[in-house]
C-alpha cells in the first residue's frame, strides 16, 4: 500500500509539473515535449487504478500519434523561433483575459461535475455493467462499448470521419500542371505505343518528334 | 528485508534478460553484415575473432574510446535524450516477451498493446534527435521518419487486431497457447507479409530507410552524432529490429511452440524454439536490405495508405465475418 501511495505521488507530481510547464515553457518544441510527459505520467496513473486498457490506448493514441503530429506541426511551422513572450511582452499578452475567461469555466465547470457526482448514486445500476473479479477490465470495457454503447459509439467513430473529411476537403487545392505517376498506365504500356520502326530513305532522312 | 529480497530477486531476472538482448543485439549486427555480403559475394566482416564473430565488439570499443561531439548551436538536453530514449524503450519492451509458458518476466494483461505502444513511442527518439541536431538534413531525416512510422503503425495496428479477433485476448501468453492448432501464419498469411513489410518501415530498415537515406541526406537523423551516442542509435535501431522480428514471431509463427507440435521436436527447449524464430525473420530482413532497391518517399506514403491500410481494413471484415458464420469466435468468457 505505501509503495502504491508513492508511486502515485511520484506519477501525479510529474503530471502537474509538466502541465505547468507546458503553458510555462518559453520554446514552443518544449512545451510540446512536457505535454508528452504529461500524456506519459496520466497513461501511468491509469495503469495504477487497473485501468490498463485507457492506460495503452493514452499511450498508443495520444503519445504514439496525436502528440507526435502536434510535434510535426509545430515544427513545421517554425514556431520555435517565435520565444512564448505572453506575460513578458505588452504586444502579444492582448489575449490573456479570454484565455484566462475560458480557463475559469472550464475550471467551474470541472467543480460542478465533480460536485455533482455524489448525486448521481444509480450512476452504476443504471447500465447492464457487471462488475467481476475475473473479468479484465478490456474484456469489460468491450462487453458494453459494442452492446449497451454501440450508438454513442458509431457517432463518435462518424463524427471522427467528418471532422477528417472536412479537414481533408479545406486543405485540398487542386493545382494545374501536376505530374502523377500511374501504376496502370505505365503497366499497360505497350511496345507499338513506344516505339516506331521506319524504313529511312537514303540521304532524305526522316522527320521525328511529330 | 522482506521487500529488499524482493527487489534484488527482480533486478536479477531484468538483468538476466537485459543481458543476452545486448549481447544478441550486437551479434545480429554481425549476422546482418555477413547476409549481406554473401549476397553480394563478398565475405564480410571476418577478420576480428572466429568467423568475424567479435567484429561488434571491436566496433563498440571503438565508438566508446571516440569524443562525443555536441554541436554548438544544439538544443543540448534533448540532443543528449534522444539516443538514451530510443536505446531506453528498445529494451524496454522486452520485458512483455514471453520466451516460455512460464519464463516471462511481466505477463500482463495488455501484453500486445504494450508492445505496440512502445514501439509506437520509438518515433521519439528519431524527431528529437534530428530536432535537437539544428541541423538540415537531420531535421529533414526526422520529419520523414515521423510520416513514415506514424502511417505504418497504423496498417501494424490494424493487422494486429486481425490476429486478436482469432485468439480473443490481449495476452501474449495467450496468444501463443491460441495457436497449438495451427500457427496463424497459414490462416492469415496476407497478414503476415504485410506485418513483415510494414515492421520494415516500422523500423527504418532497407528498403524504407529514408530517414537516413545516404545519397540525399547524409545519415537522416544520425548526422550530428558522434562516438557512444551514435552507437546508442544504433543498438537501440537493432533491438527495435529483434523486437519486431520477436513480435512477427509471436504473432504469426507460434512463439516458443514448436512446429505442428511434434513429440520429437520437443526435446529443444522452447525458448529455443523463439530464438529459432526470431533468427528467422532476422536473416528474411537482411536478405531484403541486399536485394531490394530503396523506395522514392511518395511511393512509400502510396503503398501504406492506399495499399496496405484498405487492404488489412478488409481482411479484419473477413476475418471477423469468417469467424461469426462458423461460430469459432474465441469465447473466453
Amino acid at each position: 500500500m505505501v509503495a502504491h501511495a508513492i508511486f502515485f505521488y511520484f506519477f501525479s507530481i510529474i503530471a502537474i509539473i509538466s502541465a505547468i510547464m507546458v503553458t510555462a515553457s518559453r520554446n514552443t518544441v518544449h512545451s510540446v515535449f512536457f505535454l508528452i510527459l504529461d500524456f506519459i505520467s496520466i497513461s501511468c496513473l491509469f495503469i495504477m487504478i487497473g485501468a490498463e486498457f485507457l492506460g495503452m490506448i493514452m499511450l498508443i493514441v495520444y503519445v504514439g500519434a496525436v502528440a507526435v503530429l502536434f510535434l510535426f506541426v509545430v515544427m513545421m511551422l517554425n514556431v520555435a523561433q517565435q520565444k512564448n513572450q505572453w506575460f513578458g511582452s505588452s504586444k502579444s499578452s492582448s489575449h490573456i483575459p479570454i484565455g484566462l475567461l475560458v480557463s475559469l469555466i472550464i475550471f467551474f465547470e470541472l467543480i460542478i461535475v465533480v460536485g455533482g457526482w455524489q448525486y448521481k448514486p444509480d450512476l452504476l445500476n443504471s447500465s447492464t455493467i457487471t462488475v467481476s473479479e475475473n473479468i479484465s477490465n478490456t474484456h469489460s470495457l468491450g462487453n458494453v462499448l459494442y452492446t449497451d454503447y454501440i450508438h454513442l459509439f458509431q457517432i463518435s467513430g462518424m463524427i471522427l470521419l467528418v471532422a477528417m473529411i472536412g479537414a481533408i476537403v479545406l486543405t485540398f487545392r487542386e493545382r494545374a500542371g501536376l505530374k502523377r505517376q500511374s501504376y496502370i498506365n505505365q503497366i499497360s504500356r505497350e511496345r507499338k505505343d513506344g516505339i516506331q520502326l521506319v524504313d529511312v530513305p537514303s540521304k532524305k532522312g526522316v522527320k521525328i518528334d511529330v | 528485508m522482506e521487500t529488499l529480497n524482493l527487489l534484488f530477486n527482480e533486478i536479477y531476472k531484468i538483468l538476466f534478460l537485459l543481458i543476452p538482448v545486448l549481447v544478441t543485439v550486437a551479434m545480429i549486427v554481425w549476422l546482418d553484415r555477413r547476409v549481406w555480403a554473401l549476397v553480394q559475394k563478398r565475405r564480410g566482416p571476418n577478420v576480428v575473432g572466429p568467423f568475424g564473430l567479435l567484429q561488434s565488439l571491436a566496433d563498440a570499443l571503438k565508438y566508446i574510446f571516440k569524443e562525443i561531439i555536441i554541436p554548438a548551436s544544439s538544443n543540448k538536453v534533448i540532443f543528449i535524450l534522444a539516443p538514451i530514449i530510443t536505446m531506453t524503450l528498445a529494451l524496454v519492451a522486452w520485458a512483455v516477451i514471453p520466451f516460455s509458458e512460464n519464463l516471462v518476466l511481466s505477463d500482463i494483461n495488455v501484453g500486445i498493446l504494450y508492445l505496440f505502444a512502445v514501439s509506437s513511442l520509438g518515433v521519439y527518439g528519431i524527431i528529437m534527435g534530428g530536432w535537437a541536431s539544428n541541423s538540415k538534413y537531420p531535421f529533414l531525416g526526422a520529419i520523414r521518419s515521423a510520416a513514415q512510422m506514424v502511417s505504418y503503425e497504423v496498417s501494424i495496428g490494424v493487422i494486429i487486431i486481425n490476429v486478436l479477433l482469432c485468439v480473443g485476448s490481449l495476452n501474449l501468453t495467450d496468444i501463443v497457447l491460441a495457436q497449438q492448432n495451427t500457427w496463424f501464419v497459414l490462416p492469415l498469411f496476407p497478414m503476415f507479409v504485410i506485418f513483415f513489410i510494414s515492421a520494415l518501415a516500422e523500423t527504418n530498415r532497407p528498403p524504407f530507410d529514408l530517414p537516413e537515406a545516404e545519397a540525399e541526406l547524409v545519415a537522416g537523423y544520425q548526422t550530428e552524432y558522434s562516438g557512444m551516442m551514435y552507437a546508442m542509435f544504433w543498438l537501440g535501431e537493432y533491438a527495435n529490429i529483434l523486437l519486431m522480428c520477436a513480435m512477427g514471431s509471436i504473432l504469426f509463427l507460434g512463439g516458443w511452440l514448436s512446429p505442428f507440435d511434434i513429440e520429437i521436436l520437443s526435446f529443444i527447449p522452447a525458448p529455443f524454439w523463439l530464438i529459432f524464430k526470431i533468427l528467422f525473420l532476422f536473416i528474411l530482413f537482411a536478405l531484403v536490405k541486399a536485394i531490394v532497391p530503396r523506395y522514392r518517399y511518395d511511393q512509400l506514403m502510396k503503398l501504406g495508405w492506399k495499399i496496405f491500410l484498405p487492404f488489412s481494413l478488409i481482411w479484419v471484415v473477413l476475418t471477423a465475418g469468417y469467424l461469426l458464420y462458423f461460430n469459432l469466435l474465441p469465447s473466453q468468457l
